[in-house]
């Protein structure tokens, strides 16, 4: 990065192979300055989510550094690291786990020690930042995907994270719940990595993009610039939706 | 897409009772079920006692009887079990409408069903007044096995994510045309529920890495403090309190005789 901010998140050389040999990474190399919103392209199968997985230490680089603002994720560091990575996984139902709203938003914090004034300010902030805060005391099974998917989101940002990482945040949403959801994430301040195939919501969303493609990065510039190029886009298994075509600004 | 989602027996209402903190009212009918399984079984008007007791609670808390009767439905295998008691008992036997039985039995059968019941009616009054979730808060906050709480936790969470997941499966298989109709379906059945059974499994899994994404060390944290004043312990205190003073006085009573 130019300026000598530390970027919110530092990829370097990061390899990976499941237990069984499937090698899933092959060094991916990316950093995301603090307040950049990002989105992370690629086919099926490319190694997104074992990506995502290494961010907040799920999975441990089998070779290869993640830095968290500044801060490296090692097993000592965990606690620390997983209050600075909020992450987001796709199916809300396995991000909520709790009986109500208010006690899974509180989860993380509480986790963290925070208690009192400070937890009841927490849970009310994160849940109006995603428009939700009539839900508070409801079960969160009671509730639509699109409301439980923007409940998620609230339950990592109760923790103030350094960084939000999301896995295919618009899947299963119907289109006035994926602007809803497009709303929220705009308005949040907060450093983002977004993972998803749905490329309009990629250059909604994101000024900026990463396509890995077979375990490293292969693109990585502005959302239009990418998305415009027809060729790269077939090479990576890559496809806008029917009738859709990019006009490219400037 | 709604269906299991009350839990029918709790009855939303905002009677003092159902207001009276969670584990203070669970503590009273552990208490209370102690006392009644204590009380030896000739005491007959002991057990109305103790009956009454539980009317005057179901009264306060605005249960009605046709309520808790229509969910006795699981003391049915104790019922089974005391009334083969006579039939099966040994000793001394007694002829009713010309059949005969055996009184070991009958006394057996009697002290089973009269503090089932009691027990079952107290758990049932409990069950319709407090929130299956207020309950698991109970059990936390009076040092219950923290692991056995958050399983019954998980269950009440993921009953209907399964119970619709089960759903599914269902649909998927008949609308490819197979209707389950008599022994020879069981294979498919089994294989439907080995299926369900990894689903949930690796369920499990992904909740577990969501909560360790947000600090889970093992324990779960104590979110909402459930907290009873001196009055209220009181006032819960009153059910095994009077059920043991109706108790002692009856044994002292009889003991003078
Ligand atoms: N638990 C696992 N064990 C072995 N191999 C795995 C495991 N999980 C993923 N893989 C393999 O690692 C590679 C990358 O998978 P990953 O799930 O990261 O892809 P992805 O980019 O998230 O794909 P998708 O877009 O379908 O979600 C794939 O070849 C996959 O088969
Ligand atoms: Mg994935």
């Amino acid at each position: 990065m130019v300026s000598g901010e530390t970027p919110s998140l530092e990829v370097s050389r990061l390899a990976y192979a499941y237990p069984d040999g499937t090698q899933a990474l092959y060094g991916v190399d990316l950093s995301i300055a603090r307040g950049e919103r990002v989105a992370l392209l690629g086919p099926n199968g490319a190694g997104k989510t074992t990506l995502v997985m290494h961010l907040n230490g799920i999975l441990t680089a089998g070779h290869g550094t993640v830095t968290v603002a500044g801060l490296p994720v090692r097993g000592d560091t965990m606690k620390e690291i997983r209050r600075r990575v909020g992450l987001v996984f796709q199916d809300p139902d396995d991000q909520l786990f709790m009986p109500t709203v208010r006690e899974d938003v509180a989860f993380g914090p509480v986790n963290m020690g925070v208690r009192g004034e400070e937890l009841e300010r927490r849970i009310k902030d994160a849940l109006d930042r995603v428009g939700m805060l009539e839900a508070l005391d409801r079960p969160p099974h009671h509730l639509s995907y699109g409301q439980r998917r923007r409940v998620a989101v609230a339950t990592v940002l109760a923790m103030e994270p350094e960084i939000l990482v999301l896995d295919e945040p618009s899947s299963n949403l119907d289109p006035a719940a994926r602007r809803e959801l497009a709303e929220v994430l705009r308005s949040l301040d907060v450093t983002v990595l977004m993972v998803t195939h749905d490329l309009p919501y990629a250059l909604e969303l994101c000024p900026r993009s990463l396509i890995l493609s077979d375990g490293v990065i292969a693109a990585d510039g502005p959302t239009g610039e990418l998305l415009a190029d027809a060729e790269l886009l077939a090479a990576h298994r890559l496809e806008l939706p029917y009738g859709f075509a990019i006009t490219e600004r400037g | 897409m709604g269906a299991g989602h009350h839990h029918q027996i709790y009855r939303r209402d905002d009677t003092f009772v159902h207001r009276l903190p969670p584990h203070c009212k669970l503590l009273a009918v552990v208490a209370f079920a102690v006392v009644v399984v204590a009380t030896p079984r000739e005491l007959f008007a002991v057990f109305g006692v103790y009956a009454l007791l539980l009317a005057v609670v179901a009264a306060a808390a605005r249960v009605p009887p046709g309520f808790v009767l229509r969910r006795m439905v699981i003391e049915v295998p104790f019922v089974v079990f005391a009334v083969a008691l006579p039939f099966i008992g040994l000793g001394e036997r007694v002829s009713v409408a010309g059949m005969s039985l055996s009184v070991a039995g009958l006394w057996a059968a009697w002290n089973i069903l009269a503090k089932a019941t009691l027990g079952v009616v107290a758990s049932m009054l409990l069950a319709a007044t407090t929130e299956p979730r207020m309950i698991l808060l109970g059990a936390q906050r009076l040092r219950l096995p923290s692991l056995l709480v958050q399983i019954a936790m998980f269950m009440l969470r993921y009953l209907d994510v399964i119970l619709g997941e089960m759903r599914r499966m269902r649909v998927a298989r008949e609308s490819r045309g197979f209707a389950a109709r008599d022994v020879r379906h069981i294979p498919v059945i089994a294989r439907s529920a080995g299926a369900l059974f990894i689903r949930s499994y690796e369920r499990g899994e992904r909740v577990h890495l969501a909560m360790l994404s947000r600090g889970y060390t093992g324990s779960m944290p104590v979110i909402q403090d459930v907290r009873a004043s001196a009055r209220q312990w009181a006032t819960v205190a009153l059910l095994p309190a009077v059920a043991l003073a109706v108790l002692g006085a009856a044994v002292l009573g009889t003991g003078a005789l």
